[in-house]
């Protein structure tokens, strides 16, 4: 079998963000099964899968055929209608709460006009769906959506070719309807599965296939309720944490005192000791394995081991030390000269901002359950990356990718933080030496510890700007927190944008938006000095810069509802408008705060949010993505940040690491612009690009006091 | 060392550690896995069962607490296949996406109706404030306790 190329040539390749600093390297990967097996597993019925871009060819029908085909290079997705007229549907995406199962499951059923609970999605099983780079970058909606609405219109059209021949009958007078085909009187029906039946029909397709026209959508569209939502409200859905095998144990890791510690001695008699207990000691890893997690908690305590720390950079001289360890600057940008813009200046002003650490938190924290069957691996785990997952372990485990299959059942969040495979690869090395399954949940202090933080960053921000509001110049220089969103949507005749990477103290990665919300912070929160220096309106100053009309609309939408201009802010009060646009959805956030000097309580009161993410596929569910990207953002925005000192995080707890309340949330007024003659964008990110700096535009307005530091008040502002 | 009490209608047995947490022993033993671990402090109430009808966080909970009461899980609230009034509310208003700290939510939820059948909006926050969703569903959460409230006549047991 020729084994397909890694997936460097596509458009999602070179999407990738520099800061999604975990997602290092090639994805690789072997295809276990030809298309013949694939078909064997499935029984008969027929098979439409889809390719992406420039390498489909069109492949014929008819299964069957003897001989061997070439696998196709790169696909994305396939569907199955089986001989019973069960519909599985087959996508490397994962649910992570995004609710991407039901909006894809509604791009299905939109093509198949039928219900979309007669569809089943299988996502995120390496055994069973084709190679996915992974479930980031708001990349499902815009890619993977498009993707199943071709290949279920195929499947569509090929019902109708079926039924059509059937009847001798000519197609165009023929419905296709709930599961089935109807004919011109409504009298004769074949369901997809009669259609279907005694046949092996496979089809490849690429962009030949049309899908049903935005204008035309009667389930895309539409608040279609979360697919699987009794499930959850009844405890049935089984998260990776709540899984079992039988024989298994329970794993628990014991850590290092310190990041990048080394191990130098180890007493493990006590533990050793323990009815039913085994210590595992595998080159840097440290753990027991015991048959419940009770035990397990106490046979780890009972270990003593001797770490050997050196001296790391401490929390409190972070931004020095991001600056001192700072390599040579990329440009990204250069436009005319800085120089000249700013000798063209009315008004110059210069002004850094920092962001600190953050942890992604999600409720469930890492897990996995590992176990091995005559030398195959099979790992069930909360990953956004299952392929990636599988690289890693492969890699580890030095066998080949077609001995490990990755399993995501529908995960307990991950917002970029779930990229990587560290639980997988621990609960799968103490599985080998136990030589029996094992269950690995990260304690709620390891996931703030040991998974990777949101970067931290540093941003200078250097600008000239005219009398009359336009700005000249703009120089803008991120150190480490990244890239994305770090060009704005101004017309702007001279700038220059640099971004320095620098050594960092704590693993970083990706975080919903990755670098967007820092840039976005420093770009939106310097207009506004800006704005208020030159006594304008921030709206009409943003206007008078803006190129992008989209921008202008979504900032136009967000200051109408929450009557921008239209009100003095109450005493203590403070409104602030900020834009934004990311992962091609633009984004904007009005806010009212009331701040109290005396007690030094800020608090966010309201929170106005336009958002235009193209044409809207469920309405109601991405109106949550919006008002939960709002919240989550409140908890960076105001008071999250990683403490650490010496290569410990000092505050790795819920206690210590305080995130938004139901007391901390504000009343959240979301407005959407659907557009339906745009491609639709993913949601989960952009929305939570403009609160930051809109906050802190806020805060400015209430209190005079411009803060620059995110978190912007950990400890309230008095005075 | 083993202790009795009722789950779900049930009396059931726990074994181990009278100073283990009731989390696991009703996740571990009894296979009821809808109450999370999400901080193991209880900080978070994604742990959230009722005991004698009270909000209660299983994680710091021993054991030896929990015997001889009456203790009610996220899978005890469906009854003849029929959605409790709190469960329904929540589907109803979405309130979930990732769904990890739902059960604690619709548990908490439910203890406060028990205390209070008609809670205002801040009665609603103040009693749920124990509970985090990081997902940010809060809004459609306390819309949801304000359903189940404005549909029941008093609180489940």
């Amino acid at each position: 079998m020729n084994k397909p190329k890694p997936l460097t040539s596509t458009a999602l390749e070179n999407e990738i963000e520099f800061e999604r600093y975990e997602l290092r390297g090639q994805p690789v990967y072997e295809f276990p099964l030809d298309r013949r097996d694939f078909f064997r597993g499935l029984g008969g019925g027929l098979l439409v899968i889809g390719l992406i871009g420039s390498v489909a060819a069109q492949e014929s029908g008819g299964g069957r055929r003897a001989g061997r085909e070439a696998m196709p290079k790169d696909m994305s997705s396939w569907l199955h209608i089986a001989e019973d007229g069960k519909i599985s549907v087959f996508t490397g995406k994962a649910e992570v709460g995004q609710n991407t199962r039901t909006s894809l499951t509604q791009a299905v059923a939109e093509e198949l006009r039928t219900p979309p609970d007669a569809i089943h999605l299988v996502m995120a099983d390496t055994d069973l769906v084709p190679y996915d780079a992974g479930t980031f970058g708001s990349l499902s909606t815009p890619q993977m959506a498009p993707q199943l609405h071709k290949v279920a219109a195929c499947a569509r059209e090929m019902l109708l070719d079926l039924a059509a021949k059937q009847w001798s009958v000519d197609r165009a007078s023929l419905t296709v309807r709930d599961a089935g085909v109807v004919d011109a009187g409504g009298k004769r029906r074949l369901s997809f599965g009669q259609l279907t039946h005694g046949q092996q029909l496979v089809q490849a397709i690429a962009d030949r296939a049309a899908p049903t026209p935005v204008a035309d959508w009667k389930i895309c569209g539409t608040s279609v309720a979360k697919v699987d939502g009794r499930d959850f409200v009844t405890g049935r859905h089984k998260y990776t944490s709540d899984m079992s095998a039988p024989g298994m144990l329970t794993a628990k890791v014991v850590r290092p005192a310190a990041f990048g510690a080394t191990l130098e001695s180890v007493d493990a008699k006590a533990a050793e000791a323990m009815p039913g207990v085994s210590v595992v000691r595998d080159g840097d890893l440290l753990a027991v394995a015991a048959k419940d997690s009770a035990t397990a908690t106490k046979a780890a305590a009972a270990i003593h081991a001797q770490w050997k720390i050196t001296p790391q950079t401490s929390s409190r001289e972070l931004f020095e030390h991001l600056k001192k360890t700072a390599k040579p600057a990329r440009t990204l940008h250069q436009a005319g000269s800085i120089d000249d813009g700013l000798a063209g200046a009315d008004l110059k002003l210069q002004q850094t901002y920092h962001v600190a650490y953050i942890a992604h938190v999600p409720l469930e924290p890492r897990a996995a359950l590992a176990e091995w069957t005559d030398g195959k691996l099979t790992v069930y785990t909360g990953t956004q990356r299952p392929f990636g997952v599988r690289s890693e372990l492969a890699q580890a485990f030095h066998i080949p990718e077609d001995r490990v299959r990755v399993i995501v059942p529908d995960t307990g969040a991950g917002y970029g933080g779930k990229h990587t495979g560290e639980a997988a690869v621990e609960a799968a090395r103490i599985a080998k030496a136990a030589g029996k399954p094992v269950k690995l949940v990260w304690t709620r202090e390891e996931e703030f510890t040991w998974a990777y933080a949101r970067p931290a960053g540093v941003i200078e921000v250097s600008s000239g700007v005219t009398n009359d509001g336009s700005v000249t110049a703009w120089q803008f220089h991120n150190y480490n927190s990244g890239t994305a969103g770090i060009r704005g949507q101004y017309a702007i005749p001279n700038e220059r944008i640099e971004m320095s990477a620098t050594d960092s103290p704590l693993r970083q990665g990706s975080y919903r938006a990755l670098a967007s919300t820092a840039n976005h912070f420093a770009r939106e929160s310097h207009l506004d000095e800006l704005a208020h220096a030159l006594k304008m309106d921030p709206v009409a100053f943003r206007n008078k810069n803006l190129k992008d009309d989209r921008q202008r609309d979504v900032i136009a939408a967000a200051a109408d509802k929450f009557g921008w201009g239209k009100s003095k802010p109450a005493p203590g009060h403070g409104f602030g408008i900020a834009g934004g646009f990311e992962k091609n959805g633009y984004v904007a956030s009005a806010v009212e705060v009331s701040v109290d000097r005396a007690t030094g309580k800020v608090k966010v009161v309201r929170v106005t949010t336009a958002f235009d993410c193209g044409a809207v596929v469920n309405p109601d569910h991405l109106r949550h993505q919006v008002e939960g990207a709002i919240i989550m953002g409140l908890g960076g925005a105001l008071f999250e940040s990683l403490e650490f000192d010496n290569g410990r995080l000092l505050n790795p707890h819920l206690r210590n690491y305080r995130v938004p309340r139901f007391s901390d949330i504000p009343v959240l007024e979301t407005v959407l612009i659907d557009r339906k003659n745009m491609p639709s964008a993913g949601a989960g990110e952009c929305p939570i690009v403009a609160l930051a700096p809109a906050i802190a535009n806020a805060i400015f307005s209430a209190s005079g006091v411009r803060l620059r530091s995110m978190p912007l008040v950990p400890d309230g502002l008095k005075g | 060392m083993a202790i009795e009490l009722t789950v779900n209608g049930s009396t059931r047995r726990l074994d181990g550690d009278p100073d283990s947490s009731l989390l696991t022993g009703i996740r571990e033993q009894l296979g009821l896995t809808g109450a999370k671990y999400g901080c193991g402090e209880g900080q978070c109430g994604a742990c959230t069962v009722l005991i004698d009808g009270r909000a209660t966080r299983s994680c710091i909970t021993p054991l030896s607490y929990a015997s001889g009461k009456r203790v009610t899980t996220i899978e005890g609230l469906e009854r003849n296949g029929r959605l409790h009034p709190m469960q329904e509310a929540f589907l109803e208003t979405g309130a979930m996406q990732c769904a990890y700290c739902t059960s604690g939510m619709i548990l908490s939820g439910v203890a406060l109706l028990n205390k209070n059948p008609n809670p205002s909006e801040a009665e609603i926050v103040r009693g749920m404030e124990g509970n985090v969703c990081r997902c940010g569903t809060h809004p459609r959460v306390v819309a949801a306790v304000r359903m189940a409230a404005s549909r029941s006549k008093g609180g489940a047991k």
